[in-house]
């Protein structure tokens, strides 16, 4: 069981108010809130070790790498990576997923296949087109029905000896369906495709275990696991990691360079060129900590309690409909009202101190297939109150009554 | 009518409600009354896309002045575009881009004006502006 009056009162930004309310922040699939520890953290790293990492001889220099590395290691024990240096520091999820579509940019040929899912964030399309655009393969879409599942009959059909890589969500940020990766992953291993897992939306709920998934890529952001904004962690298989070139050139990732030729360093540095950041790396490690002390499973229960309170509640509204209805859901609720723009919904909610997201949540593709301009998305994190939900449903009430 | 003194009744208006909801339920009824597009004109062409909701803005110069129509699939929107109609509907070119724009502060929609929001109102009246200029560079 969780104390949530506690953990409450580990986040600083919960007790404001907005609009003069109260906040409510249901926006937690876009971003996290940060716990005091990490705020702390931050000021700490540059008020007592702040240093270049990696090459300074210094005392300063060598506290700040042990940090940094130190940091490292949490996130390899945190996803139980075989090796600390399959954990790449990233910008975030994008960066981790433009760096490894960059690189099979460059191994893929015409007749190759990339298969992704109806249901990814735009992020996991738009690279995978550059590298399609660039190689001549070609982009595969594996389909979901109307409660926003994956159809996995479809994809065994998909599935060929053509599929070079196969990159699916582990949880779709506008649905909140969790996908069923480990079976992805066994399938496309069979035909002999790469498998990158887009796990931004779900390391927030859920501790991966890579070598039990067997991925080959794996990737997340920092600041939806209440780290700071800036950070990501991409998780590559040692022999993959070797295969890829490197993504940017610069200081750190060489071993010799001369006007003729350059070398690259070993991993992780092979693909960490220039100087990372490494207060915002130290600090998602101390982000993780705080998580894993509140512990996994707690948060997976409670939210699911949320999820639970929060449909039932939300579907007590007349003309409310909620897109995305899959088995195996997170904590996110997105609806609509009818004959209603979110937008209008989103701003109203707002005035009344809630914070929700409106828009196509950069998945146009999804909005497409139910035939919406986008929709109101409530995301709940292990922070949330049931008390905070029933503030929602009546502000969803008045922004009802106002604009019908 | 000039546009500042329609800029100033307008104020006038808004000057009656006490809270935001009252502002926002005025903003409703404007977007409600707002006058239909002709179909011909809602089309791509016209169409100002945006993140959160799709405008489309259609303007016609009659004699020296320049009639705006538009429509909204956000009612929020659309009542913002009723605004900036009336103010800015039946005027001369030059008579808008001159025109200053502080009042909608003063009406309380400063935050309509964040970047996040822009479709509902920075891009309208750049848009409206652009029309401006294209028709005062035809003369």
């Amino acid at each position: 069981m969780l104390d949530i009056k506690a953990i409450r009162q580990d986040f600083p930004i919960l007790t404001q108010t907005v609009n003069g309310k109260p906040l409510v922040y249901f926006d937690n699939a876009a971003t996290a809130q940060k716990p005091r520890v990490v705020e702390e953290a931050i000021v700490k790293y540059y008020e007592t070790i702040n240093a270049n990492i990696h090459r300074g001889v210094h005392t300063l220099s060598q506290l700040a790498t042990d940090a940094y590395e130190e940091a490292r290691k949490k996130v390899q024990t945190h996803m139980n990576a075989k090796h600390d240096y399959e954990v790449l520091f990233t910008a975030g999820t994008t960066f981790g997923i433009n760096l490894v579509a960059s690189g099979f940019g460059s191994l893929l040929k015409a007749g190759d296949e990339v298969l992704i899912s109806a249901m990814e964030h735009h992020s996991n399309i738009v690279p995978w087109q550059f590298a399609c655009e660039r190689s001549g393969a070609t982009l595969k879409v594996i389909p979901m029905n109307q409660n926003g599942e994956l159809i996995m009959e479809e994809f065994d059909k998909l599935l060929t000896p053509n599929t070079k890589v196969v990159a699916v969500t582990h949880i779709s940020n506008a649905l909140g369906t969790i996908n069923p990766i480990k079976e992805i992953i066994e399938k496309a291993h069979k035909v002999g495709a790469a498998v990158l897992i887009d796990g931004a939306q779900a390391t927030p709920h859920i501790k991966p275990d890579v070598q039990d998934l067997d991925c080959d890529f794996y990737v997340f952001s920092g600041h939806k696991v209440c780290g700071p904004t800036g950070t990501g962690v991409l998780y590559g298989k040692e022999e993959w990691l070797n295969k890829l070139p490197p993504y940017q050139g610069g200081g750190e990732m060489i071993k010799t360079v001369t006007f003729e030729k350059t070398t690259y360093a070993c991993l992780p540095h092979k693909f960490e060129a220039g100087t990372p950041n490494i207060a915002g790396g130290i600090v998602l490690g101390v982000a993780l900590d705080y998580l894993n002390e509140v512990g996994f499973d707690n948060i997976a229960a409670y939210e699911h309690e949320l999820l639970e309170y929060g449909t039932k509640r939300l579907s007590e509204i007349e003309g409310l409909k909620i897109i995305g209805t899959a088995k195996e859901k997170t904590s996110v609720i997105s609806f609509n009202l009818e004959g209603i723009h979110p937008y209008d919904v989103g701003v109203i909610v707002d005035k009344l101190g809630v914070a929700v997201r409106t828009g196509h949540h950069c998945t146009q593709p999804i909005m497409d297939f139910f035939g919406i301009p986008g929709t109101i998305r409530a995301s709940f994190s292990f922070y949330n109150t049931k008390e905070e939900i029933d503030v929602l449903v009546e502000a969803v009430k008045k922004a009802q009554m106002m604009l019908a | 009518m000039t546009i500042k003194e329609i800029q100033e009744e307008i104020i006038d208006d808004f000057s009656m409600f006490d809270d935001w909801m009252q502002r926002y339920e005025y903003i409703i009824e404007l977007g409600k009354s707002l006058p239909l597009i002709d179909p011909q004109y809602q089309v791509e062409e016209n169409l100002i896309k945006g993140c959160q909701s799709q405008v489309w803005l259609h303007a016609d110069l009659q004699g020296e002045s320049i009639v705006f129509t538009a429509n909204s699939d956000a009612i929020l929107t659309k009542g913002i575009i009723a605004i900036l109609i009336r103010v800015f509907s039946g005027q001369k070119a030059e008579d808008i881009l001159n025109a200053d724009m502080s009042f909608i502060d003063e009406i309380g929609l400063k935050e309509h004006l964040s970047p996040t929001r822009a479709n509902g109102l920075v891009s309208m009246i750049k848009q409206i502006k652009m029309y401006a200029l294209a028709y005062q560079a035809k003369q």
